[in-house]
This record gives C-alpha cells, structure tokens and sequence, in this order.
C-alpha cells in the first residue's frame, strides 16, 4: 500500500496474516476466488487437475490477509484460509510478482 | 408391547366406520395426521382433530392431499406414528409421495374410504374402484400393503393392525375402506389399553458412525433412525445404495427396487389374511371383501338353497394377495365368483392366479350402491352350470 | 461491417478489466490435497465434488449455510434439512444433518411433517425456485401463511437447471429458455412481494456475491421462529448464462456486483427483478408475528386449559417400556409469543 504520507502509527498496526489453502482436485475453474480477492493473492494455474480444471494458485501468499472471502465464495469448498500471526503494517513487503517464485499452493 | 393408554377410549360405542377408525388410529399410537377435507372420509379427521389436543397429537389440515401426505412421509422420520385420510380424488394426488414412502421406507398409513369414480365421480356413494389404484397406483416397481374392512368394529381393529404391518415392514399401508363401511354405523367395542399391542418404531441401537440407513445385512428391513436423533443420515428418493446416498446404476436399481419388493413378497405367508369357510367341497367360491362381502351373504344364502355348493372367501388383507392359496384351489372348483363395486379388478387376479384351471366369474358394479343379492345369486347359479 | 462481437465464456476471463493472471505451468500437476476445508464437519465430503457445474452459485448457498451453522454452534442433531427435486435439491445430500430429499414441489409440506412430528428440530427447507414456487407454490404459500416454524432457503436462478433450461416462474420477462425460445414472455413472480403477501415473518434477498451479508441473513433466520423466507439470487452458468448469451457464472457475479442495490426494509412489491434489471436486496420484512406453533399451544392452552397435551418436543413416538433414554428432554424452545388475535372456533 502507497502512502502520500506515512501515518504516525504505521509501526504500531497489526494487521491480520493468513495463508491460503487450496484442495486443487476439487477445483472447478471457476476463478471467483481469483478475481474476488482483494489482495490479488491467487492466480490462476497453467496446470490442470484430474478434472480438467485449472485451480488457483496462491502466488502472493505472504500479502493473504485472512479475510475469508475466497472461502466463502468458493462454490466447491476447495479453498480457505486459516490465520497466521498478525503482522505489522509496515513489515508487509511490496511484493512485485514477477519476482516472486511460486509458493506451494497447498 | 402395549399400547399408549391415552388414545384409547376404552368401552363400547356407536360409532360409524369412519369414526372408528380414526379411534383405531389413535389406540395404536398415531399422533399425527395431516388431512384434506373429502367425502366420504372427512368423519376420521374430525374425529381425531376433537381428540388430539388431549393425548399430545397434531392434526394440520393441509393445503391439498399432496401435501398431506408428503407431512406424514415427514413425520414419519420422527418416529411419529403418522396417517392420511382421504378418498378416490386425493388418493389420486397422494400418489406421489405412496411412491417415495415406498421409496424411503417411511412407515405410515394412508385411508382411503372408496367413493364411486373416475374423476369427481359420486362423492356421497360407495365404490371399490380403487383396489388397484393401490396396488399399481404409483409409479415404478414397490409392493405395498392394503387391508380392507368390513365392518366399524374391523375398521377399528384392523386400523391398529395396518399401523403394526407399517412398523413392521416399514411401508405405507393403504387402509381401503368403502364409503358404506365409513358411514355405516354399528356397536364397536374398544378393549382396554392393555389389551391392544402395537409394534413400536424398530430404532436403531447402532453408534451414529456405524449407521447407514440401507444397510439390512442380509435382511430385509433396515433399522431405522430419527431425524433429531444424531444420527445425521440422509434419505431419498431417488435410487440409493445402503448410505441413502443416490446410485444412478442399473446394478443399483436391482438392489434397491428387488429388496422393497421382496420385503413384502417373501414375507407374504405373514401378511395374507382372508376369511374363507365352506371351502372343502365347494363347487363354487365367492370372493369378495369390503361391504360387498356382507352383502353377498345373501347371495350366497339364496343359492345355497337351490343346492349349490358354495365356499366363501373374505379378503382382509387385499395386497399382497392370496395368490397360492387362490391356485391351489382354483384345481378344485368350477369357479370362483368376485362380486365387487367396480367393473371388475380383483376378478383380474382371481383369474390371473385360477391360471385357466376354473372360471372367474365377475359380477361388476358400477358405484352408488351395493349389489343387489339376486344379482350375485344369478350369477353364482349361471357359473355352476 | 462485422457486428461488434462480444467474447464470452472461459476466454471472457482474461479480458477483463482485472485479468485474471496466469501462473506459468509448474509441469508438476496440482500440489497435494490440503488439510481438509474448516466446514467439513457441515458437508457430507464423501460426497464432494458435487454435481453442481462449475461457476454454479448453489455451493456457495451451501456454504453460507455451514458457516452460519457454525457460528451460532447449534446443535446440528437437531437441525433437519429438505430438499425437493432439482438441481437446488440436491443440497439435502451435501449437508451432514439429517437430510431429505423429497418429491418435487414437496419440500415444504415434508418439512411441516418433520417440525410438527417433534417440534425441537429446526427445520430448513432449501430447494431451487422451480420447486418451491412453481409445482411447490401451494405449500409455499400456505407454509407463509401459517407462519409454520421453518427456515425457507430458495435459491433462485430463473430456470430450470437439471431439466435443461425450461422456463420456470421466476424467469424475467424476454429471457431466453429452452422452453421459450424466442424469449419468455410471462410475468414472474416477485417472491419476497409473495412470501410478505402470505405472512411470512422474515423475508430477506441475497446473492451469492453478498457471501457474509448472506450468512448474517442465515444467521439471522436460524435463530428465530416462524416462516423465514431467504431468496438466494444464483448464476446458472450452463443454461440461464448459455441461453442468454450472459458469458459464465462468473459473468453474472460480475453483474451482481455492478446492478445490486442493497434496500434494507424496501417495500416488497418494488423489488421485482427484470430480464438483466437492477437487483434490489436486504431484508425486506422482519416482524414477530406468532408462529403456527405459538398459536396452537396458546389457543388450547386458553380453550381447554390443563386438559391440553402438546405434542411432546422430542417427538409423539411411543416408546417401549423402558427404553425411552434417560437423557434429559431438550428443553423447550423459546418462549411462546403472545399471539395477535385467537379466534374461537
């Protein structure tokens, strides 16, 4: 997040870590999970599963902020995301995702 | 075991069929009816709905007969002994969901006091017309049970035996009484409490994470369980396997469809109940059942007496039918004379089970009276010929 | 000149204004199964991948559901869930209750069977909108006008599905079924203006993108009595998308999203829906009229006083000697509201 100025507090807010997990073989493709992130978190795979689906991946999995939302939209209970310890605003890198390697979508 | 005493209006009474056999429903333990308002049968609801309140029953008139009978099919899940009343048209409508009690294995009972059909038909007037609506009613392979009543006395008797055989083998029972035996008003003696025994609700004792609601190891008849109960099972209509859970497969259908109708078929010998007398030597059998039976009497009385020799067979139970004993005997007779108020059902399986070894005879009749008994002696007379 | 032409279905996905991004293949197949979803213990997972198409919105109903459950922590042996037939029906199946799946149309009228045989469960009814408001539309009304203690979860989503996209009560005006071919030209229903119309107490409309408004609404709705109707706006993908050329499920979330206004308290008669129209939702009716139950215990309590026996809450069966269990009865629910008017009959 860009800032015209930093606030005040911006060492002291904690602000809600989570990681996403993702049963890949149950994924149907619908990409709601993909698009409905507000962190832009997921993405989805070139790969398929046994269906034929591609299935998200979560390829900014340190920016999840565990809101839940990719659970509660996921039509076929194959995604959710379960909290890590909360974090510092200002520790939460700028992540460029043409440099992150993939993290393991599971 | 014995019944509960609070439904059970110990005494003797004056009561007509249909009244009966909403007090009979109550002495085996029903405590819920859904109903839909139709002569000839509306007296068994409005019976059971002045009594109810006092022995902890509900009674809902539903919107139509569809409903009601989908209600029991519900409260039937709560291990609620739960009946339908109705009659031609509803029974129509109920159709449905006899199906999917079939289906799930609901036990239930379902009255169906006869009036003259098709359609709207004769309201106010009997009719035996839907004998084989119950058999075949509803769609698809299912064996049912339906008893049949002559009397208001059997009507109150033979009710609690129809709530034991849903128990028992957890089907719908259809309890086929005609519109003369549910207006027709006689001494009706109600035992007490203690006297009554009732099969209760075959529950399970198994832990929830070993039920499966199909599964019969080799029997014939699932345990079952409540809903409410933790057993959190799930049930269907559709073809399922031993978990509830829907099978679209051929092999499925087979294992399904074949044990609901061996359930009833191969437990037929504990079903089948019927009157016969004068059998032994008898040239002659008149079948029938319901009101027809005791007005063949008559019948029977005045032919007797120009020497015929003449058996008499009561149905009780109607399906599953007597079909053995029918064979067996049919080798026997000349033929078998089914008087009935219809244009001629049950005479197609009197004939189907004779086989071609003796006549059957049919003496139709149309609805909105009783024969009269010269008409069933003429014809008794014409087929000793 | 070529017609401007509009890229719909899968290929739509990229073209959007937020493409969805692409992860380079990893050549490896899909990572491992996961430690299993936080809502397993709602859903029947032995049974999971559904049958539902993929961007169908009916999983996402069932999910808000579980969540709903789990929040409040209510005692799933006594809630029931029915279902009719169709593609909406087969939710009876997914969830870990006790399940039915009834005949078609006939979800309501089973579920009153299921409540008033042992009035402790809570029932849920949840079933498509041909169901429930085409063959089924009797029971609906009757079940509202009752005001009979369930819960009435209909999702909605102009069509009929598992049959192949024929034109159901609720398509809007000019959709295109496979029953109406040249585009529908009956009038819907307006199902909140219909439940409010016949009594219900709570009547609130969603879609599946409203995922946590749509929870509250559950939430909401398990914790009360009498007729709660939640109409569950969903995408079709395969036929109502198809058949209208609308692009996917994922599509119509999209217009969800951009033609969804969120009218608490609007008066029901305004929010009928339109072939692509605005959306209104909310909560459009939460009153506290007394429940059928409510009004049978009151009314016989005041006609025959202590000669009334209600039906017991764990049900009328007759047990055995002895073998009822010992377990304490579950104690009654809430308490019995004073009703309106008690007409003596």
């Amino acid at each position: 997040m860009k800032y015209w100025r930093k606030p005040l507090d911006y060492e002291q807010i904690e602000i809600p870590h989570g990681e996403v997990h993702i049963i890949a073989e149950r994924c149907k493709g619908c990409v709601f999970c993909v698009e409905y992130c507000p962190k832009h978190v997921l993405v989805m795979s070139e790969d398929f599963n046994a269906k034929g689906y591609h299935y998200p991946q979560a390829l900014k999995q340190g920016e999840c902020v565990n809101c839940n939302l990719c659970e509660m939209i996921c039509p076929e209970f194959a995604i959710f995301s379960s909290s890590l310890p909360n974090g510092k605003l200002g520790q939460v890198a700028e992540v460029n995702p043409d440099e992150v390697t993939l993290t393991k979508g599971g | 075991m014995k019944t509960d005493p609070a439904g059970v209006l110990t005494g003797a009474h004056y009561l007509d069929g249909d009244y009966a056999c909403g007090e009979g429903a109550m002495a085996a333990g029903c405590r819920f009816v859904a109903g839909y308002p139709i002569t000839p049968s509306t007296e068994v609801v409005e019976r059971i709905s002045r009594r109810f309140p006092f022995m902890g029953g509900t009674f809902i008139q539903m919107e139509d007969e569809l409903a009601s009978m989908a209600a029991i099919v519900g409260a039937s899940w709560t291990g609620t002994k739960s009946m339908t009343v109705t009659s031609g048209p509803g029974f129509s409508l109920m159709m449905e969901n006899i199906g999917l009690a079939a289906m799930m294995e609901a036990p239930c009972v379902v009255v169906n006091v006869q009036r003259g059909g098709p359609s709207t038909g004769l309201p106010t007037m009997v009719g035996q017309q839907d004998v084989m609506q119950a058999r075949w009613g509803s769609h698809g392979d299912y064996r049912i049970i339906a008893l049949c009543p002559q009397s208001p006395q059997e009507s109150f008797d033979l009710v609690i035996d129809a709530f034991n055989l849903a128990e028992l083998y957890r089907v719908p029972v259809l309890f086929m009484m005609d519109e003369c035996v549910g207006h027709m008003t006689e001494k009706v003696i109600i035992p007490e409490a203690d006297q009554i025994e009732i099969v209760p609700r075959r529950l399970t004792k198994k832990d929830p994470a070993d039920y499966l609601p199909y599964q019969t190891n080799g029997e014939l008849i699932p345990e079952f369980a409540r809903a409410g109960d933790g057993y959190k099972f799930h049930t269907t209509g559709l073809t399922h396997d031993e978990r509830g859970y829907p099978v679209m497969s051929a092999a499925c259908q087979k294992q399904n469809v074949q044990r609901l109708i061996d359930k009833i078929k191969l437990n037929e010998e504990q079903i089948i109940r019927f009157e016969a007398e004068a059998i032994e030597g008898a040239d002659i059998v008149v079948l029938s059942y319901g009101i027809t039976a005791r007005v063949a009497r008559m019948g029977i009385e005045l032919a007797r007496k120009q020497g015929i020799k003449i058996g008499v067979i009561r149905l009780i139970v109607l399906w599953p039918f007597p079909e053995n004993y029918i064979r067996q005997l049919a080798g026997n007779i000349k033929a078998f004379v089914v008087p009935e108020i219809n244009a001629g059902q049950m005479v197609l399986e009197v004939e189907r089970c004779a086989a071609g070894q003796c006549r059957a005879v049919s003496v139709p009749h149309l609805g909105g009276g009783v024969h009269n008994p010269e008409d069933i002696a003429q014809a008794i007379v014409e087929a000793a010929q | 000149m070529n017609p401007k032409r509009e890229v719909i279905g899968q290929t739509s996905i990229r073209s959007k204004v937020h493409p969805v991004p692409f992860a380079p293949p990893r050549g490896e197949g899909p990572p491992p199964v996961a430690d299993e979803h936080p809502l397993a213990a709602y859903l029947r997972m032995d049974r999971i991948p559904h049958i539902w198409c993929p961007t169908c919105g009916i999983g996402i109903a069932v999910k808000c559901l579980a969540e709903a459950l789990d929040v409040l922590q209510l005692d799933t042996n006594k809630v029931a869930v029915v279902s009719g037939i169709g593609c909406t029906g087969r939710v009876a199946g997914y969830m870990k209750l006790d399940g039915f799946h009834s005949t078609h149309g006939r979800a309501i009228p089973f579920a009153t069977g299921l409540k008033l045989g042992r009035p402790e469960l809570k029932v849920v009814v949840f079933s498509g909108d041909g169901d429930l408001s085409g063959i089924g539309g009797n029971h609906f009304i009757h079940a509202a006008r009752r005001n009979m203690d369930l819960m009435v979860v209909l999702v909605n989503n102009f069509i009929y599905g598992m049959t192949g996209g024929q034109n159901a009560p609720t398509t809007p005006v000019t959709a295109k079924t496979s029953t109406m071919p040249f585009g529908n030209f009956e009038h819907p229903f307006n199902l909140p203006a219909l439940a409010a119309g016949c009594g219900a107490d709570y009547v609130a409309r969603w879609t599946t993108l409203h995922v946590r408004r749509l929870t509250r609404s559950f939430k909401e709705a398990l914790n009360r009595r009498g007729f709660r109707f939640i109409e569950v706006i969903a995408p079709c993908s395969t036929l109502y998308a198809r058949l209208n050329k609308l692009g996917t499920g994922y599509d119509l979330m999209e217009f969800y999203h951009n033609n969804t206004e969120i009218k608490n308290g609007a008066d029901p008669q305004t929010v009928d829906i339109g072939f692509q129209g605005k959306i209104i939702c909310g909560r459009f009716v939460d009153s506290e009229r007394p429940t059928y139950l409510d009004m049978m215990k009151q009314h016989y309590t005041k006609v025959l006083g202590d000669k009334f026996v209600p039906m017991p809450e764990e049900g009328g069966l007759i047990w055995p000697p002895g073998e009822k269990p010992t377990t304490p009865a579950a104690k009654a629910t809430a308490e019995v509201r004073e009703p309106e008017e008690v007409t003596h009959g």
